[in-house]
Formats: C-alpha cells, structure tokens, sequence
C-alpha cells in the first residue's frame, strides 16, 4: 500500500489558484492507487508552470528542456523498460516546440503516460497565444486576435489512431484520477489532454468557462474510431472529458535494462572477426 | 609513381558499381596481404553524376590519399575527360572496348566476349584490375562467393565464370603496366572505415543506445551499431530530427544506458541545446560529429576541418568538454573508446570529430586488441552513503552518478541550476557553487589530454601543425620533400583542451610554424593563438571540399619555404 504522503509537500513557484494543483494532487493519488512508489516512476517534463511538476513531488525526474520532454522519457523507457515513465508538460512544450516530438511519439508507441496541462496560454512568459488557444483569443502579443486556428491535439491523437487518447479537466479531480490510472493502465502511449485554467493570464477559458462545457462522457465506445473522431471535434460549447479513443497497437519495447547490459568479449572479437 | 604503391581509380556514375568493384577489389587486396587507404568522392545524388572510388594499395602504409593515378578504371567516358590528366607515366587506362581509348596505354575490356549479361560486367571489370595488380584469382572467387552466396549457386557460378574469363583475357593482352607490389604481412587483417571504427569503438566501450537522424557521412557510424550492436542488445531509434536524437541519448544515458548520437555540422546545430542540456544536468554522452563543408548545406557529400569552432564552443553557458580527432581507423576505434570512458567518468559531454574524407575511406588495420583496452568507468546502480545528492559538492566536481530504477533512492536531473539535491534554485551562492564544481572537472580532463605527436626533424626549419586525418599528407608531403630545409611534422588528435606544456616547446623552437588545415581561416591556429598566445601566420588551407593530398601540401611548402 502506497500512502500519498510519500510524495511529499513542497513549496510550489505556482500562482494561487492556479489549475496545476489539483493535476498534481490527482496524480499523487492516481500513482497511491496504483500502488506505485515515488522510486517506481520516472517523470520527464520540459519548461514551463506544468513542466515544473516533478520539482513539487519526490520522484525519480529528468526536467529537460522546452519541448523536449518526450525524447528524453522514450530514451528512458528504452534505457529501462521496467520503469514506468510520466511525462508532464504544458501545451506549448507539448503541442508547440515539442509538436514533431509529439507526433513522432504517437506514432512509435512506447508505454508512457503523457499528461498535458492545457491552458491554452503561455502562462510563464505572460500571457501570449499557445498553440491551443482559439482563433481570435486576443493577447498582449496577438492584439488584433490569434491568427492561426487552435491545435486539436485529442483530434491529431486520434486521427493517427493514437493508442490511447483521453481528456481531462483540472476541475473535475475525481475524474481525472481515474483516467490518470486508466491512462497508466494502457500498454502504450497514453495522452491525457488536462484542461487547466490559467487564472493570471487567461481570461477566456476560465473555470467558469471550462465548467459551462465540459461534460463526463458515459456511452461512447473508446474502440469506434469514427465515433471517436466526431467526438474529437466536439470543443467549443460542449466539451467532452474521458476517455475518447483506445486501440491495441503493437507497442515499441524490448528486452531488459541497459545499465545491466554488457557485451560478452567473444561476441565483440567475431564482431571484429567480421570486417577480415 | 612511387614503386611503394599503385593508385588504382575507378570512376563512373552513381549506381554504376563502382563502390561494389571498389569495396570487391579492397577486400581482396587487403586479404591478399597489401596496405590499402580508400578514398572516395561522391555527389548528393543515388544516380548519375560523377563519382571516384580511389584504392592506394601499398607495400607500405600509406599515409593518405594522392593526386596521380596508376590505374585510371573508367566506367563511362566522363571518368576519362576528367581524370586523364592526372595518370602518371607509364600508368594504365582499363575501360570497355566501347569508349574511346585511342592513343592511350589502355586495356580495353570486350564486355560481351567476357560477360554474357550486362549485369556481369563489374564482375569482368574486377576480374581484369585484379589480374592487373597480380591478386590471386582465389582470393577473388571466395570474395564473389562470400558476396552473392545468397542469391544461389547459379549467380556464383556465374560470376565466377566472368572472373575466370577476364583473368584469362588479361593475360593475353600486351599493355605495359607490368608493376607488381610485395605482399607485406598476407594474414587477418581487417578492411574497414573511419565510420565503422568508431561504431567499433563505441561497442568495445560497451556503447549500448544510439540515437539519430541520417545525415551524411555520419550515418554509417550508427549503421555500425545497428547491424554488430543490435544483435546484442543495443537499442536503437531512428528519430524524427537530431533535436530528438541529442534528448532521447541523453534520457536513455540517465536511465543506464551507455549512449551515443551521430550527426554531422548541420545536425549538430540542432543539437547544440542539449549538449547544454547534457552539461548542466551531467549527464554522460559521446557525440560523434563527421563533418562535411558548409555553412547550411554546402557541399554535402565532400570534406573539410570546419566545424572545429561549431564543436569547440557548442551550448550556452559553461561546461566541461573534450574533443578528439582521430587521424586513422586505429584513432578511430581507440579515441571513442576513450570518449566513453571520459564522459562516464566526468558526466558531461565528449566529442569525436571525424570528416567525410575518413568516414569513407577504407584502410587495412590489425585487429583491435579487445584484452589490452582499459575498462571504462561506470555509474552507481546502488547507494549506500547516507543522503543521495546528486550534485553533490565535491573536490574534484565529479558528483557520484546513480541510476534510477535499481533501488529505492530517487534520482533526479535537471536543465535549471540546482541544489545539491537537485531541486530548482535561483539562490546566487548555490549557482557560483554548483557551476564552479562542474567547471572543476576541467582539471581532471586536463590531466587526461592525449598530447600531440611529433613527427621529423627535432628543431626543424618548419614544423607543420596538423589536427585529424590530414595527418598522412603532411607526413608524406615531408618524407617526398626534396628541398634543402628540415621539417617536421606536430599532429594533434586531441584538439581541445590544449594542454601547452605539452607541445609549446615544439612550436617555438621552429624555424617557421606551418598550419596545414581542412579549412579557410584555420581554426586549429586560432585555437592555439586564443589558448596559448601563439600566433600561427603560415598556413596551407584547402577548402575546395576534397581531402588533404601530400601534392597540395608540397606545393602549399614551396609557396611558403
């Protein structure tokens, strides 16, 4: 049995409010539930507010760079496919810099747990269009509105038949752990897509906002792809959270830990053996 | 024309064959006991074009490409407009009765008396070359056996048939090459490449994770690994961009494995960020960098020393690094070995700076001794010194390096500064303290510096100072000198850090200092200028994207002596 305390309490660099705390709890409880003990995981985040997150748990982490969060924890899942690998990050890491890693990631289908704090914003350099944020979301930086339409990264997830690809909302706690662990539970790539107000800088999707929409799927078929599909595009004035599409897909994996890996002499000689 | 050597050119069009004559005809050269040094030139383009494939086969060792052609093989007439000039006096043209070879001391190969498909014609064309440097015909057959095995009995036999006739052919012609080499030493020596002896390299130093985006000429390092590492249990990605390629190595390296990443300049830009990455959270990597001219794209299939400056400075802010230059296969082999071992020991990122010219060039080298390599360091799977921190403070700024997932004690890395303990400060002592222990681990790699070698005459009237393969045309440029001054030669396969004590003597006791470099600012001479005050003026630059050749170095002399 795994107790949340062991992942601690730390001083966050998070504002009041702000729509990462409750992922972060939801996660500690996912993981407690789970049975998995901060030395079971490894989590790998890039830059940003929700890149941040493995700096406010004890956990085995690499915080790497903007947008690279996703190389970082497939080298580590192929370094030690025993571990289970997270990666948190923020949707400019994930879907912006990070978005060929993200598309590539779809595609290879490691067994990790993505969970991407959505707030449609750029949070920590205050206040500018993220690639999520809707056409004509007007900021600082975009003063006559966005000019290029929102990324749909649950459509993209789904469309590329993703292995699994949920959508959660940093209001609705319950909910999200439990995608949280089915998300884990998936062999495969795993994105949960998290909803997550920005209270200092997004002013549209707040929680008001997200609350007024968003609603807790209950008779979709995660397997209808088509279903999934049309449900993917469903975001504006409803929501849909949950899981929106699952497929068993071969999953890239192999063998034991590298550290534990070391040639045996007679095989590096007939290696050699080969070039004469 | 040396009597040592026979320089053999096979020129054509991509897809003609001529790799797969060249690579036939080295291989038996090799196993017939004979010194080899390959050099190929190639265009971006998988047809057409125009490509050489030169083998320099030796009594001796030789020490680099050259200019004049024994044997010019010419697949098309392109080959012979272009490469004419250059064969030597009493030199060979071998080429198909179809092009025209008027006038010229040629062996005009019959194709179709000697090959019923046109599929078989490289199969003549080798067979007539190996007559011509008197191979034994059942080093070839085992080769042509070895090679189309697969594709049955018939296809061999086949082949074998077009070799026999061609070796017969030959005998009746009257030309006048009649040069014969002395096998040096005829048992197992190996035939390989710049790229494949760092591939070799990497696996003798248990390198067990490669990552990469292909990019030429760097691709057939990780070529290496996959086809002799893989069947091991190395792990491999080829991932969508070297941004990719630079992070997974880097979380792979965290994680346990024994990580290398292969590019060239182009891509290694894209890796510049994570080399900071691999500085600051002390993460071991070995990032092989074979380079080709640019800037951008330049010329993508050609040579050149100029990216020395790119690898020297690459990242932001400061952080401990070493960067090898390895002159041979040998260099090759043992120099990314030893990367290994210094990125494992100090956790920080080591380079090995290769060029088109030696990732492609083929030599015969003596089996690597596995026995006699050092062990390379290895990182903790257990810990059991009270509080795990990290980065913790030490003397020599070498912090102990766990793995996670081997026992109950958290790792964790980080890109930002940090505390000991690794998490997120902006405290300003805690900064000076922790960047001031990583740059402590330039001591420790400072103690390590492989020092140059010193070729020549002691005092010498000029010393040429040389960094990776452009060492064989200095060295042979000084042994065909014919003037009246004492030269001397300083290679470096180590070109950062410097260590001056260990050559400044060497540079102020010449007469004149001479940098002979693959580039056009010579960046080696600023290196040493930036580092030790010593100021190089002379120097001979080539930049036209071919390989350094001891004619362009003897001629750069005479403009200098």
């Amino acid at each position: 049995m795994v107790s949340i305390e062991e992942y601690g309490e730390f001083k966050t660099a998070w504002c009041p409010g702000c729509g990462n705390f409750p992922i972060l709890k939801s996660l500690k409880q996912a993981l407690a539930e789970r049975g998995l003990a901060p030395h079971d995981i490894i989590i790998s985040s890039g830059i940003g507010q929700a890149a941040k997150l493995p700096h406010y748990m004890r956990c085995n982490m690499f915080n790497g760079l903007h947008g690279r969060s996703l190389p970082v924890a497939q080298g580590i899942k192929m370094a030690n496919p025993q571990m289970h690998v997270l990666v948190t990050s923020g949707d400019g890491c994930s879907y912006g810099e990070g978005g060929n890693h993200f598309l590539s990631a779809l595609r290879r289908n490691m067994d990790l747990t993505v969970l991407v704090h959505d707030n449609q914003i750029y949070g920590l350099t205050k206040g500018q269009a993220s690639p999520t944020s809707a056409r004509g979301h007007v900021t600082k930086a975009q003063p006559e509105g966005n000019r290029s339409d929102g990324f749909n990264p649950v459509s993209t997830a789904v469309a590329m038949k993703a292995s699994f690809v949920a959508r959660a909302f940093s209001g609705e706690p319950e909910h999200l752990v439990s995608v949280i662990k089915e998300a884990m539970a998936h062999k495969g790539f795993s994105l949960v897509d998290i909803l997550q107000p920005c209270v200092s800088f997004n002013k549209v999707n707040t929680y008001a906002w997200y609350k007024e929409r968003a609603y807790i799927l209950k008779d979709h078929d995660p397997e209808d792809w088509a279903a999934a599909m049309t449900l993917s595009e469903e975001f504006g004035e409803r929501i849909p959270l949950g899981v929106i599409y699952r497929a068993d897909k071969p999953v890239f994996g192999h063998g034991g830990r590298l550290a534990e890996l070391a040639y045996a002499k007679n095989d590096l000689k007939a290696v050699l053996q080969s070039y004469i | 024309m040396s009597n040592k050597n026979i320089n053999i050119v096979i020129g054509g069009a991509a897809g003609q064959g001529l790799v797969t004559i060249g690579q036939l005809l080295s291989k038996a050269i090799t196993r017939a006991g004979h010194h080899l040094l390959v050099t190929q030139r190639y265009m971006s383009r998988v047809r057409g074009g125009h490509n050489t494939y030169a083998i320099r086969m030796g009594e001796e060792k030789p020490l680099g490409g050259t200019e004049s052609i024994d044997i010019l093989a010419a697949l098309n007439a392109e080959t012979l407009d272009k490469h004419l000039e250059a064969v030597s006096e009493g030199g060979l043209v071998v080429a198909g009765a179809d092009l025209d070879t008027e006038g010229l001391n040629a062996l005009r190969i019959p194709y179709e008396e000697l090959a019923s498909k046109p599929l078989f014609h490289n199969t003549a064309m080798l067979g007539v070359l190996g007559r011509t440097v008197n191979l034994e015909p059942a080093i070839l057959e085992e080769l042509l056996r070895q090679t189309f095995g697969k594709k049955g009995d018939e296809v061999v036999e086949a082949n074998l048939e077009v070799l026999r006739k061609a070796y017969a052919w030959v005998a009746d012609q009257n030309h006048d090459f009649s040069r014969t080499l002395a096998s040096s030493d005829p048992k197992g020596r190996m035939m390989l490449n710049g790229n494949e002896a760092i591939g070799l390299g990497a696996l003798a130093a248990g390198c067990n994770f490669v990552s990469f985006y292909p990019m030429t000429p760097s691709t057939g390092v990780a070529m290496t690994l996959i086809a002799k590492g893989a069947p091991l249990g190395l792990q491999y990605e080829q991932v969508e961009d070297e941004i990719a390629a630079m992070n997974m190595a880097l979380g792979a390296s965290y994680a346990g494995a024994r990580a290398l990443v292969t590019t060239s300049g182009g891509g290694f830009a894209l890796m510049e960020e994570a080399v900071s990455l691999a500085g600051v959270s002390e993460t071991p990597i070995v990032c092989v960098v074979v380079q080709r001219p640019g800037p951008a794209t330049g010329l993508p299939t050609r040579t050149e020393q100029a990216d020395l400056n790119l690898v020297v400075h690459a990242g932001h802010g400061e952080f401990p690094r070493a960067v090898f230059a390895p002159a041979t296969p040998e260099d090759c082999f043992y120099l990314t070995h030893r990367a290994f071992d210094l990125a494992e020991t100090y956790q920080t990122p080591i380079f090995v700076l290769s060029e088109q010219y030696l990732a492609d060039s083929y030599r015969d080298v003596a089996p690597f001794d596995l026995d006699d390599l050092p062990e390379v360091a290895r990182p903790l799977l257990e810990w059991e010194g009270g509080e795990y921190k990290r980065y913790a403070l030490t003397d020599d700024g070498i912090s102990p390096r766990l793995i996670p997932g081997f026992s109950e004690t958290l790792v964790r890395a980080d890109s930002h500064e940090h505390e000991e303990n690794s998490y997120i400060t902006e405290d300003k002592a805690v900064r000076v303290a922790q960047n001031s222990k990583r740059l402590r681990k330039e001591a420790g790699l400072f103690e390590e510096v492989i020092g140059p070698d010193r070729y020549g005459a002691d005092e010498p009237d000029a010393l040429m100072v040389c960094w990776g393969p452009t060492l064989g045309a200095c060295l042979e440029a000084m042994d065909r000198y014919e003037g009246d001054k004492s030269l001397a030669v300083l290679h470096f396969k180590q070109v950062y850090p410097l260590r001056e004590e260990q050559f400044m003597d060497f540079l102020t006791s010449a007469g004149s200092v001479i940098a002979v470099e693959g580039n056009a600012t010579a960046q080696f001479a600023q290196l040493i200028a930036r580092d030790t005050g010593f100021v190089i003026k002379d120097r001979i630059l080539r930049f036209d994207g071919r390989a350094m050749t001891w004619e362009y170095v003897l001629k750069g002399l005479s403009d200098i002596l």
